[in-house]
């Protein structure tokens, strides 16, 4: 049977006999799973620096990657050739992990389910590379425009389209088109020769060219990367210590991420080597959090028709009301744990082995009034934006690093302050949150998540929250 | 920290001389023809300059947990970059596709990209009389990487877990241990005649176990890699220093706020040294987006600090024969006894701040040239790290850092550290979920001792160091 409307049936000329004859060779040495996973992915990118349009890339990459599973044992070999030679060798190494005569019967495919969470009429990737320019060049033009203290601005463009086709032994051929694209702007501020301060924002998404047009604007992201900057040279040293912290809303939810995200991948907890292995039913939070991750969010970074071994992803609970509900599975995970999986496979392309990951995490609003939150601080910080964080999943121990904060005196948000890491430990910190805003928002979509060498687009969210304890790393001593 | 990466491919090779026709019948040609014809095509098609870089490699990865082999992976790659200059813009472009038809389709992707870019009036390639390669065996590649049997590779892992699990009864569990192996070879062809080719190996053990002690646990992990399997450590001390390691973090505490000595052990404080590369890489300086931007011909750190850029050494990870615009590597004193001498740059760079490219160019496939380091390190000092600790009356001994709160442009640091705690000279108990923060530059000049244990396990490398005060934020 032919791939009708499929890539790879097209470019290609692969048919579904090819796929139920690659499984088979992939399964030939005994293993009771094997899969192929089909990637072209074609990117550009335009990078601006000093009013030049100094960086122009684009181009393609394609190849299959074959995974044996046998057990818990995994095999894993790629081609970047997709000729039918290339493909079976690639076949025969993967299936080296199985020693025993073939126990899988000649698969037969059918089509998987079909949804489309980022309907993109024209993709990026499809427009002309001048229109792609035109809005790196609005970026840099109005960041320049916004204060004349700024003196660099480095705007830049990235869009990619990603082709698949995965086909399972467990019968099912899901294909999808996904499409993202993300605009950043940093900047550089100085003032009468001073030292110069940094600035960051960016965004975007499983989004087309229009949506830059409007509310994600080239010069939102400029005045907001002119606005972090210009902060930045009235702060004075961060405080040092154990204090009262709140996050403002949307990208702060990085928290989230990090101090329970990574600890509830079920790979660490198959393992029992996450600081929440075997913690499913217990208190890891206070009452009022509620954690959720949902790969099926519409034009999401971190979204997914189907996750990365052709699962349908899916809203998945992780924490209600305080209480651990649920780990994020892939297949392999899912299997030896006696569940199913929950949509969370996910590999960075087809030279990788999937992996339980992250989609898009966050905590849903309260019912706090955000200003009351702050009002409620007699002594604390205030954290508006940050950079990135990360987890010894073993001890629990997190950090993420704020880039944007202020000191909280008297209820009132007072004087920006440098740079500062906050530390504490995944099953203890959210113990203390102690008041949660009916603010809920998600990030820009700028998150890229690291794990084992491997980086998938992820995002997070969360409402204005108070935490009553939490480790701040400055310079300045305790907050008094 | 979810995971644990090795220097693999963005490792440089040894010489070998290169085949100058640039005909290519098929994908299988060698890589120098293919980066030759690319060139070659791009200039016949209206470039004015063109650069091509071919990478090639075959990667190996067998993983064992609690005994028993876990994944096997193993599969080979090729790639091809280029990068065209029509005038004073630039264009690039990538392809797996290394067939005439594939690279027909690289250029007119160059060209079509290049036409979008503005003229930059800095743009352009080294000088012609700049290019060449270093002469000689540099020891980046051994056969033997590409000879070890599979049954040998999980063997090591095996042996490398078990010595972990053997070593203390509070080892009770195994993120697992692995063995990779990677050979590879790179050229590089422009337009300027330069065709230059080399092959690298290397190979890594690394093993993390788990260790639990009332009900509380904590990981920590060990690892060698070298250029041959010969040079790596034996895979028992790997194993037996990992379980070491995480056994040391058992019963953490968090310390009280305060302001004492750090000292760094050589693998946290080649960290450090990696954020000075990046202070004093070209790319930063001329945009002003280093801390030590106006700092040249300055005192930045005492007198027994002398800090190198040295991409000749043979057999080291930071080695190559010429940096990836074709300009060969060399030694670069960076700091010398203290006083910032020189920038380290690429030919844009040094186009930028008027100086001479130091051989520092890098990129991965594509694109216009980074700069990238050599071997990268500190001069060792003359003390044992014991005598540093000894004078320490209250102190942190820091073995691992995380989260990315570095900031180069204002140089404000501030991270996630665990360790030791040292009291009279002495290790008292372990730390963790504390912070350690100052600022880049006066954690350089308060380099108060660097000790004698420089050992290169990267293209970064520091001995000991102890700086005077760092703030610790804890309870």
């Amino acid at each position: 049977m032919p791939l009708p409307d499929s890539f790879f049936g097209s470019k290609f000329a692969i048919t579904t006999g090819d796929l139920e004859g690659w499984l088979a060779e992939a399964l030939a040495s005994g293993g009771d799973y094997a899969d192929l996973y089909f990637e072209y992915l074609a990117t550009s990118s335009i990078g601006m620096d000093e009013s030049i349009v100094k960086s122009a890339v684009q181009g393609v990459s394609l190849g299959v990657g074959v995974r044996v599973i046998s057990g818990e044992k995994t095999g894993y070999a790629y081609s970047d050739n997709l000729s039918p030679e290339s493909i079976r060798k690639a076949c025969r190494v993967a299936a080296m992990i199985a020693a025993s005569p073939s126990k899988v019967d000649k698969t037969s495919l059918d089509e998987g389910p079909k949804r489309n969470l980022y309907p993109v009429l024209t993709a990026p990737t499809e427009t002309s590379l001048a229109a792609r320019a035109g809005l790196v060049k609005r970026a840099d033009t109005a960041a320049r425009a916004c204060d004349p203290r700024i003196f660099q601005v480095q705007a830049s463009w990235m869009d990619s389209m990603r082709h698949v086709l995965i086909a399972t032994s467990d019968g099912s051929i899901t294909t999808d088109r996904q499409p993202m694209a993300r605009i950043n702007v940093r900047v550089l501020a100085r003032e009468n020769g001073g030292p110069p301060q940094s600035g960051f924002s960016g965004g975007g998404g499983r989004i087309g060219l229009d949506k830059f047009t409007a509310a994600k604007s080239p010069e939102a992201f400029a005045r907001e990367a002119a606005r972090q900057a210009l902060v930045q040279l009235e702060a004075v040293e961060a405080p040092a210590g154990e204090m009262t912290v709140v996050l403002g809303p949307g990208w702060p939810g990085i928290l989230l991420h990090e101090a329970v995200g990574h600890g509830l991948e079920a790979d660490f907890n198959r393992k029992g080597v996450s600081a929440f292995s075997g913690r499913v039913g217990q208190k890891v939070a206070s009452d009022l959090c509620t954690v959720m991750d949902d790969g099926a969010m519409e034009h999401r970074r971190g979204s997914l028709n189907m996750d990365d071994e052709g699962t349908p992803t899916r809203r998945n609970l992780l924490i209600e009301k305080g209480v651990l509900r649920g780990y994020l599975a892939d297949k392999l995970s899912s299997r030896l744990l006696g569940q199913a999986s929950t949509g969370n496979g996910r590999r960075e392309n087809y030279q990788n082995i999937p992996m339980p990951r992250m989609t898009n995490t966050f905590m849903l609003a309260g019912e706090s009034d955000p200003a009351d939150i702050v009002r409620s601080v007699p002594r604390g910080l205030y954290c508006a934006n940050f950079g990135g964080g990360q987890v010894d999943i073993t001890s629990g121990n997190f950090v993420f690093a704020a880039s944007e904060s202020y000191l909280i005196e008297d209820g009132r948000i007072t004087r920006p302050v440098r740079g500062a890491t906050l530390i504490g430990n995944g099953p203890e910190a959210l113990k203390y949150v102690s008041m949660v805003g009916h603010d809920l928002k998600l990030d820009e979509g700028v998150g890229t998540c690291g794990k084992e060498g491997q980086s998938v687009p992820v995002s997070v969210g969360i409402p204005t929250i108070r935490i009553d304890r939490m480790t701040v790393g400055g310079t300045a001593g305790a907050i008094r | 920290m979810t995971g644990t990466e090795f220097p693999h491919r963005n490792t440089t090779g040894s010489a070998s001389p290169a085949v100058a026709e640039s005909r290519c019948p098929s994908p299988n040609c060698p890589p120098p023809d293919i980066a030759a014809r690319a060139v070659r095509l791009a200039m016949e098609r209206g470039a004015t300059d063109a650069e091509c870089t071919v990478s090639e490699g075959d990667e190996f990865t067998a993983h064992v947990r609690m005994r028993s082999l876990e994944t096997l992976k193993e599969a080979g790659s090729r790639a091809a970059g280029l990068r065209v200059l029509v005038g004073k813009r630039s264009g690039s472009s990538y392809t797996s596709d290394l067939s005439e038809e594939g690279l027909r389709n690289l250029v007119a992707s160059a060209l079509e990209i290049a036409a979008i870019s503005t003229e930059d009036p800095s743009a352009g390639m080294p000088d012609a009389a700049e290019l060449g390669a270093l002469a000689g065996d540099l020891a980046l590649y051994s056969d033997d990487v590409a000879r070890l049997e599979t049954a040998w590779k999980i063997r090591q892992a095996m042996d490398g877990e078990e010595a972990a699990l053997a070593t203390d009864a509070r080892i009770v569990n195994s993120e697992g241990a692995s063995f990779d192996s990677y050979t590879g070879s790179r050229a590089f062809a422009n337009s300027l005649g330069f065709l230059g080719a080399y092959r690298t190996s290397n190979c890594s053990l690394s093993v993390t176990p788990v260790a639990r002690e009332n009900g509380k646990q904590e990981r920590d992990n060990w690892y060698t890699v070298a250029r041959t399997p010969a040079a790596l450590e034996p895979a028992v001390e790997v194993g037996r220093r990992a379980a070491e390691r995480a056994l040391l973090r058992l019963g953490a505490r968090k310390v009280a706020t305060t302001r004492v000595p750090v000292v760094f052990d050589p693998e946290t404080a080649r960290t450090l040294l990696g954020h000075v590369f990046e202070a004093v890489s070209g790319d930063s300086v001329w945009r002003h987006a280093s801390f030590l931007a106006d700092k040249l011909g300055e005192r930045i750190a005492p007198e027994h600090v002398t800090i190198v850029d040295d991409g000749t050494i043979p057999g080291l990870f930071g080695t190559s024969p010429f940096d990836d615009e074709g300009v060969p590597s060399r030694r670069t004193v960076v700091v010398e006894r203290g006083v910032l001498k020189r920038w380290l740059l690429n030919s844009y760079a040094a186009r930028k701040l008027g100086l001479k490219t130091t051989g520092n160019a890098a990129r991965g496939l594509t694109g216009n040239a980074g700069v990238g380091r050599g071997n990268f390190f500190l001069e060792a000092g003359e003390a044992a790290p014991a005598d540093l600790l000894r004078a320490i009356r209250q102190g942190l001994y820091v073995t691992e850092l995380i989260g990315q709160g570095v900031n180069i442009v204002n140089g404000d640091y501030s991270r996630g550290a665990a360790g030791l705690w040292i009291e009279n000279g002495e290790f008292a108990y372990p730390v963790s979920e504390i912070t350690i923060a100052s600022n880049l530059a006066w954690m350089l000049s308060g380099i108060s001792a660097v000790a004698n244990d420089l050992r290169f396990r990267g293209p970064t490398a520091s001995p000991t160091l102890v700086i005077e005060e760092m703030t610790v934020s804890g309870q």
